[in-house]
């Protein structure tokens, strides 16, 4: 029974999530519902998968798949924030098209195999038992991911720029007679979510299962989105429920492979039956909730107003 | 509250996403015959072999048939639409390639009389409705044989999709193909319950290799299990299709599905006119089952495994022949006989080496 094995594969499995969730939470916080994460995920997976095989670069995938998802989110700002297209129906119709463009794009590079991202090795260092092999051993995007989380929890709170994102998210009505450039805000806070998606797309392509499958995300950009809201706005909850997430989903499959006598039906539920009831208890206070839910979310700003 | 309102949407939106299926259709010609998949032809399994079939068909036949396809179909009663949808707009035959179209194509097919349909891995017929399957078993048990004498840890990791007779059909015979040689395996079942998600799929062979399992074999459709035995440096088999090229180190052999024969046949008897309701069960003897070559192993083993399909293709071997006993020990098949078609059919036990119980 190899404990540090287990923590590795839980940390495979928790970082896509993680890094989808943290844009997301970004793009939510400015006021702006993007249900396109799975179509921007499975773009950013196929562009990574495809520049990677092309060009034998995973750095150069990497940055090509954090870029698709970035132009997909584009395509998404301006028709939210410019044309005031409805962000539900824009949100899924991104997905939808993310799914079909990502399988049309994908029809050659099925079958194909890649190495997996490189790891980290400093030699010795790398090879010290636990610490060193579960901190010192990953994939840079997995440092990436711990990066961003970090990152993000700092700007929201302890930025002046943050504090600008929040209150465009609050009440863009206000933030715009401060004076804040609203559009431009929740543009750029688009621009961030699908830059995070992209990258938790390359994550699934080259690392996490080094092939192109089509719809390869499984779905996993809806739990990012789920993570936020019942991560209630944030960045350390978030994390805590894309891990739980993570973890529970690998430890039901070892509890299966121990002969353990429970329904396995029950055991694939429980991820998200865990996860929700847990991230629910933690943030049960009505108030706070209230008081870190961005309250102009899905509204549209029409400046002249 | 905005909010609500927003997640109804949601709700809805996303059951429409299951119909976003693609409709394509191919060349023209006279005979229109069409396909419903339940995954993306680009799955590089099932619905990836039913495809090459689709293509056999065109290819064997030319410009007198045209084929349509629609892929990723959810099985229960989308489907029912999509089956209407192709029968109402002139096919003649209908190829349903998933067990759960079962109820839908019957269905349909009730309301097209002239419309003939086969229907994949299904046990109900119809004047109009054909059933067709392979016996994935025979080569699962070559497959038992092999690990038997490739493993080192005695222990087969086996990622399993859902809890159907034809699944455990496949757990059983590797085990008995196994235990043939070495009576001393055994098989971890992890279950992921989908067919088709490559993370959880790879997460699943994943833990049995942590547990110890050094043979890594598969019921999902994605080759994500045996990529990840090729990364740790296990061994493992492809599912449906030769899957080599992902693991060009693990891959010992694979169980391809090799539907072209059969739907040329088909397709030739129903434009002849002699095409009728018929339950075939084909296996590695009419080459609706084949083996990918035997790589990766040594030679005494690919002999083995070779002398054991060419058993089971002549008749001489048949892979459930007793004695067999269940997980409890007791004999339920007698040494020499060889399980009935309803226990095959509806298999529903665990054989002596299973680990775990089977989920009901």
């Amino acid at each position: 029974m190899d404990l540090v094995a287990i923590v590795l594969t839980i940390i495979t499995a928790s970082t896509p999530l993680l890094l989808a969730a943290t844009g997301e939470l970004i793009t939510e916080k400015s006021g702006v519902l993007n249900l396109g994460v799975e179509g921007m995920m499975l773009i950013g997976a196929i562009t990574a998968f495809a520049t990677t095989t092309i060009t034998n670069s995973a750095v150069l995938g990497v940055l090509a798949g954090a870029a698709a998802g970035t132009s997909m989110a584009c395509v998404f700002g301006i028709l939210v924030l410019i044309f005031l297209a409805n962000q539900v129906a824009t949100g899924l119709a991104l997905t939808i098209f993310g799914i079909g463009l990502s399988a049309l794009v994908g029809t050659g590079f099925v079958g194909i195999a890649l190495e997996p991202l490189p790891k980290l090795d400093l030699g010795p260092i790398s090879a010290v038992p636990v610490i060193g092999q579960i901190l010192l051993g990953q994939d840079f995007l997995v440092y990436l991911s711990f990066f961003m989380v970090v990152l993000v929890a700092y700007f929201l709170s302890k930025t002046r720029l943050g504090l600008i994102l929040r209150a465009v998210g609050e009440s863009h009505d206000s933030a715009h007679a401060l004076g804040y450039p609203v559009l431009l805000v929740r543009f750029l806070a688009i621009l961030f979510g699908g830059f995070m998606c992209g990258l938790a797309g390359s994550y699934l392509s080259l690392a996490y299962t080094p092939l192109w499958a089509e719809n390869m995300t499984a779905g996993r950009g809806w739990i990012a989105v789920a993570l936020v809201v019942f991560g209630t706005w944030r960045a350390g909850r978030v994390a805590l429920g894309a891990y739980l997430f993570g973890a529970i989903t690998i430890l039901q499959l070892h509890v299966q492979g121990w002969g353990l006598e429970i329904a396995s039906q029950f055991m694939s539920m429980l991820p998200y039956l865990a996860t929700i009831v847990v991230l629910v208890i933690i943030s049960r206070d009505g108030a706070k909730i209230r008081l870190n839910a961005p309250q102009s979310i899905g509204k549209a700003f029409t400046p002249s107003r | 509250m905005k909010l609500k309102k927003s997640f109804g949407f949601i709700v809805m939106a996303v059951a429409m996403l299951g119909l976003s299926s693609t409709l394509s259709s191919v060349s023209h010609a006279e005979t229109k015959v069409g396909f419903v998949y339940v995954g993306p032809i680009g799955d590089h399994g099932w619905t990836y072999q039913h495809d090459r079939a689709r293509l056999a068909v065109e290819k064997a036949l030319g410009n007198k048939v045209k084929t349509t396809f629609v892929e990723s179909v959810k099985e229960g009663p989308d489907s029912e639409r999509v089956i209407r949808q192709l029968a109402s707009s002139g096919h003649e035959l209908i190829f349903t390639t998933s067990f759960g179209f079962m109820n839908p194509t019957l269905k349909a097919a009730k309301k097209f009389g002239n419309v003939k349909f086969e229907h994949a891995t299904g046990y109900k017929q119809a004047k109009n409705v054909g059933t067709y399957s392979a016996r994935f078993y025979e080569g699962r048990y070559i497959a038992g044989v092999i690990a038997g004498k490739v493993s080192k840890t005695n222990k087969i990791g086996y990622v399993a999709s859902f809890p159907i007779p034809e699944v455990v059909r496949g757990i059983n015979a590797f085990m008995l193909g196994a235990r043939s040689v070495n009576p001393k395996m055994s098989i971890s079942v992890v279950w992921v319950n989908s067919w088709y998600d490559p993370g959880k799929e790879g997460d699943a062979a994943k833990a049995l290799i942590d547990q110890g399992a050094d043979i890594i074999t598969q019921h999902t459709d994605s080759p994500a299990p045996l990529q990840v035995a090729e990364n740790r440096g296990v061994k493992g088999f492809g599912q449906a299709s030769d899957m080599i090229k992902f693991a060009p180190k693990a891959q010992l052999s694979a169980i391809v599905n090799n539907w072209g024969a059969y739907y040329v046949e088909r397709t030739k008897a129903m434009m002849n006119g002699s095409w009728k309701s018929q339950d075939v069960w084909y296996g590695l003897k009419e080459g609706m089952v084949e083996m990918a070559p035997y790589t990766n192993m040594p030679s005494n083993a690919a002999a083995l495994a070779k002398k054991t399909e060419e058993a089971i293709r002549s008749g001489d071997l048949h892979p459930f022949t007793g004695p067999i006993k269940d997980q409890s020990g007791k004999l339920v098949v007698e040494a020499g006989k060889i399980a009935d078609a309803g226990m095959l059919l509806g298999m529903n036990f665990y054989v002596e080496g299973v680990q775990g119980s089977l989920p009901k």
